[in-house]
């Protein structure tokens, strides 16, 4: 589903951000990506999402090389590819059903269809009750929650997430993580970028881990 | 092969209901992206009606000297439609030859009409008038020509007529006192310049304004316009309530200045008319009818639109990843 072919990134500065970095997932499959500040976690998220173009090196997303997405249909890629951001990324100027329906109001989608689709997927996160909610009276691990239901409200098939239990409690993110465990059962890939190798050492998923912008364990 | 047909009718109904609903949800974005900004224009009155204002004023000012313009140059054309030629004849020509002269230059096809005035007539209209009795009484002799009075048929070729006409041994002398009107239609094609430059120049103060306007409104939605682009969001979308705005500003702006337009030239009319009357002119004040009011708000509209699309465009432009 999601598949890096000698992949490097250099940023403007000069800095190699990620270098021949190649690896495969598959569609019903769930990854975590780990590896020290700096090693390219977040780079290599903002790849996928199209955020930043490989300096050589192809990505691949359902089979379709992302250097041939033009401008214009980058929109719709990131329709396809669900993201729960390390700080959240709610807008605090509307309610928690408006943050978590944006993803289908801009895909356009009709009113009665966004409310069965926002309840559901607040429901999944357990947030039902909050909907009317405005983010700022939640906490730190409700507004991640809020983050993950507007992720997955479009039913993308590709899921990242950076840092989703960044700040949060053991047993919070415990939790989350099996809220993702979860998607990933119904067919959904996902990619989790994680510091946390306590807690997705004891998950028994496939792990990536990146030193200084290369694979650990690649062939040097 | 019977069932290809079918199938690929199935495909077309699929294409229909997908084309279907990709335009409802354009429709329904428009709606709700004009229903928004309209929300957030009306949302902080003081601030908006401070725009609708200096949109207004910006657009009144070529739009009242392009109105006055146009009154001026009604008043020439009536004055230049009634031109006449005085030609004044020798005098060695006798009242028979003058009146055979008459009818024969008003049947030519440049001439709309040839009037004959007599050397007598002319003299006793001089006596009637105040002042001049007393003047003539003392002469023996009548001094005054033979007279033709013509109208020409086009009168931009008058000039070109007396021309002609002084050529003619019974024509002593073609007096052509268009010289006003001539300066009249240099002032006004020189004023019609002028307005151009004036409205270009304000145009284009209307569109930094609004563009500021609406550069201002998207920083202040910057996390909005970052989050639905990272979710998804296509240029369009982005730039679509925005245009909303800008159209909102620009139609208001339009309206107030119809209005201002509007409510000087009422207030002008009553006044223009009795001057007109003093002068014996029947002639009144032309103001700004319902289609340029409506134009005049379609204007400001336009102006909107491409202060918005300027104004986001730039901020799409300068972060284009999202
Ligand atoms: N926009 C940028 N311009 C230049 N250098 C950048 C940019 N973004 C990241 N970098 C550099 O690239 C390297 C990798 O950054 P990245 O954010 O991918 O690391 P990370 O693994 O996500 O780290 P963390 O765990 O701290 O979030 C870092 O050294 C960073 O300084
Ligand atoms: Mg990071």
């Amino acid at each position: 589903m999601i598949s890096f072919e000698r992949v490097s990134k250099r940023y403007e500065g000069g800095h190699d951000a990620l270098r021949d970095v190649s690896f495969e997932i598959g569609a019903d499959e769930l990854v975590f990506l780990t590896g020290h500040s700096g090693a390219g976690k977040t780079t290599l998220l903002r790849l996928v999402m199209l955020l930043e173009q490989p300096t050589r090196g192809r990505v691949l997303v359902a089979g379709r090389d992302l250097s041939r997405i033009t401008r214009r249909a980058i929109p719709a890629h990131r329709r396809e590819v669900g993201v729960v951001f390390q700080n959240h990324r709610l807008l605090f100027d509307r309610s928690v059903f408006d943050n978590v329906a944006l993803p289908l109001y801009i895909a356009g989608y009709d009113h009665r269809e966004i409310g069965k689709r926002v309840r559901a997927a607040l429901d999944k996160v357990g947030l039902l009750r909050q909907e009317r909610a405005m983010p700022v009276t939640l906490s730190g691990g409700e507004q991640q929650r809020v983050g993950i239901a507007r992720a997955v409200v479009g039913r993308p098939p590709v899921l990242l997430a950076d840092e989703p239990t960044g700040n949060l409690d053991p047993a919070l993110s415990a939790e989350i993580m099996t809220l993702f465990e979860d998607f990933s059962r119904v067919g959904v890939t996902v990619l989790i970028a994680s510091h946390d190798l306590a807690l997705i050492s004891r998950l028994r998923h496939r792990i990536i881990t990146l030193r200084e912008g290369r694979l650990v364990g690649a062939p040097a | 092969m019977a069932a290809r047909p079918a199938a690929r009718r199935d495909g077309a109904r699929v294409q229909r209901t997908r084309l279907s609903h990709r335009m409802s949800a354009w429709v329904r974005h428009h709606r709700l992206s004009a229903a928004d900004s309209l929300r957030r224009v009306l949302e902080r009155p003081a601030a908006s009606l401070l725009t609708w204002l200096v949109v207004g004023i910006a657009l009144a000012l070529p739009v009242t000297l392009a109105l006055s313009l146009d009154n001026l140059r009604a008043l020439g054309g009536r004055v230049d439609t009634q031109a006449q030629l005085s030609v004044f004849l020798n005098p060695a020509v006798d009242t028979a030859e003058g009146k055979a002269l008459a009818a024969e230059l008003g049947a030519r096809p440049a001439i709309a009409g040839a009037t004959f005035r007599s050397r007598e007539d002319a003299l006793a209209e001089f006596r009637a008038r105040a002042g001049f009795s007393d003047v003539l009484g003392g002469l023996e002799d009548n001094p005054l020509p033979h007279l033709l009075l013509l109208v020409p048929r086009e009168p931009a070729r008058s000039a070109a007529l007396a021309e002609e006409l002084s050529a003619l041994v019974a024509v002593d002398e073609v007096v052509l006192d268009l010289a006003w009107l001539e300066r009249l239609q240099r002032l006004t094609a020189l004023g019609r310049r002028l307005v151009l430059v004036a409205a270009l120049l304000l145009a284009a103060g209307v569109l930094l304004v609004l563009g500021n306007t609406i550069r201002l409104a998207v920083e202040g939605r910057r996390e909005e316009i970052e989050v639905t682009r990272l979710v998804g969001a296509s240029d369009a979308f982005v730039r679509r309530p925005f245009l909303y705005s800008g159209l909102w500003y620009g139609i208001g702006g339009g309206a107030v200045a119809a209005i201002l337009v509007a409510g000087m030239f009422a207030a002008l009319r009553r006044p223009v008319a009795q001057l007109a009357a003093a002068y014996g002119a029947d002639w009144r004040l032309a103001g700004l009818g319902l289609v340029d009011a409506f134009g005049l708000v379609l204007a400001g509209g336009a102006l909107g639109l491409i202060a918005a699309w300027l104004a986001v465009g730039r901020h799409l432009r300068l972060d284009p990843g999202g």
